[in-house]
């Protein structure tokens, strides 16, 4: 055990979790309105834009981060045209590469998990409203986005975890992340363990959090429907 | 069409092997992570306070913890641990593992914290009376087990196996970083010489989703 190393390694790992953490954040602020409009998009009668919401998360949720990421940051600036156009400017950083990747990937899992609580909304609640005489567009923002919020709470704290560790491939395309700079240390001092240790450790404090926080929030906003 | 082809124009003959060795490696991980799910099953479910402590450990961390740091800690320390290990038998040579067996190996810890996940879920949801009735009708500890409880125990937990191997086979991908050549590693490698790496890329991706789609419609 080396615990100079680990003493020495722990600000530079905690500077390359303020990375971490803002791809996780964005990427799931971005994930959570794809995710919103794919769940509704999936509810759609329509049988192609049903179908299609259903390929976007099959696709998404069948193949491995890493490929989507791969094809984001390497395959997408091979097309000439895309090259030409404004969205080049986002495309060439590898830093926005990896956030649409995991936006897109994050926000397949939340259309799934916000379709399945809206989905398990009781007829009654809708009814009720409408007896009311509340307007469709109103009863789907104030009733049922509300409810199907409280009712994922559980799934999406774990989309929040598996997202967190998804950050860590930002390191394949580049970046410095987390386990980036665990790896650059690693391969410059060939102790593995110690750095593992450190890198892990703060990674579990983050899944802690993040775990706490849900269920805090869902004894606090959760209710027995 | 061509970038497909087998033999030496084309890169159909190493995409194929580099497929099999994709399901290689997910199968050996899956077994690996069976194996670790045996034995820490019972380690989460005993009454012993120190025991549920390790068993706890070990799904929490390698739960926590990103694949791809696990990865890394077997790819760089895995020589050096086997190393100290055949040192201490007094051999002092250097030792190189397999990249398929660090691989499959990390993997299957990674899988196997998954699978304990869900053995424990399925035992503590078999109804209580089922343990009682077997013990009032006096049969042994073991025959419980495998009579009584396996049974009712795998048909509750295929479903979830199922999510795991999907993991496992998405997580395999990751090895790639290692240098095995698999699926990723061969895409990689053929992008870069052909540099088309869009279209190989999105021929993986395409592999990766007949393979969930075989096993969703089981």
């Amino acid at each position: 055990m080396d615990f100079e190393l680990m003493i020495s390694s722990f600000p530079k790992l905690l500077n390359a979790t303020v990375i971490t953490l803002k791809l996780l954040s964005l990427s799931l602020f971005f994930g959570l309105f794809i995710g919103l409009l794919f769940a509704i998009l999936r509810m759609n009668k329509n049988p192609i834009v049903n179908k299609f919401a259903y390929g976007y998360s099959y696709v998404f949720r069948g193949t491995p981060l890493l490929v989507q990421i791969f094809i984001i940051y390497f395959g997408l600036g091979q097309i000439e045209y895309l090259r030409s156009t404004f969205l080049w400017v986002i495309l060439k950083e590898p830093y926005w590469c990896a956030i649409i990747a995991f936006a897109l990937n994050t926000g397949a899992y939340t259309s799934e998990i916000l379709r399945s609580a809206f989905q398990t909304i009781k007829p009654g609640f809708i009814e009720a409203g409408k007896s009311l005489g509340i307007p469709n567009k109103i009863i789907f923002y104030k009733i049922q986005i509300p409810i199907a919020i409280k009712q994922s709470l559980p799934a999406y704290g774990n989309e929040i975890i598996l997202m967190l560790k998804g950050t860590s491939l930002a390191s394949t395309v580049t970046l410095m992340d987390l386990t980036g700079v665990a790896k650059y240390i690693i391969s410059t001092t060939f102790k593995p363990i110690e750095v593992f240790i450190v890198a892990g450790g703060i990674y579990l404090f983050m899944t802690f959090c993040v775990h706490n926080l849900i269920k805090f929030l869902e004894k606090k906003y959760g209710f027995q429907t | 069409m061509e970038l497909l082809a087998f033999g030496k124009s084309g890169w159909g003959d190493e995409l194929f092997y580099a497929t099999l060795m994709t399901i290689a490696v997910s199968i050996t991980a899956m077994l690996i992570g069976f194996f670790f799910a045996l034995i820490f099953t019972p380690l989460k479910l005993s009454k012993h306070k120190s025991l549920n402590l390790i068993g706890n450990f070990y799904t929490t961390v390698i739960r926590g913890v990103p694949e791809l740091l696990v990865i890394y800690l077997f790819f760089f320390g895995g020589s050096g641990a086997i190393m100290f290990v055949a040192s201490m038998f007094g051999y002092y040579e250097y030792i190189e593992i397999n990249a398929f067996i660090t691989g499959s190996f990390a993997i299957g810890i990674i899988s196997g914290a998954y699978s304990t996940e869900v053995f424990r879920g399925s035992i503590q949801s078999i109804d209580k009376g089922q343990f009682e009735a077997s013990k009032v009708l006096g049969i042994k500890k073991h025959i419980q087990f495998y009579k009584v409880i396996l049974p009712q125990m795998l048909r509750l937990a295929i479903p979830n196996l199922s999510n795991v191997w999907q993991i496992t086979l998405k997580d395999t991908s990751l090895i790639s970083v290692t240098g095995l050549v698999e699926i990723m590693r061969q895409s990689y490698i053929a992008a870069g010489s052909t540099r088309d790496p869009l279209f190989f890329y999105s021929f993986a991706s395409f592999i990766f989703i007949t393979y969930v789609f075989k096993y969703e419609t089981n």
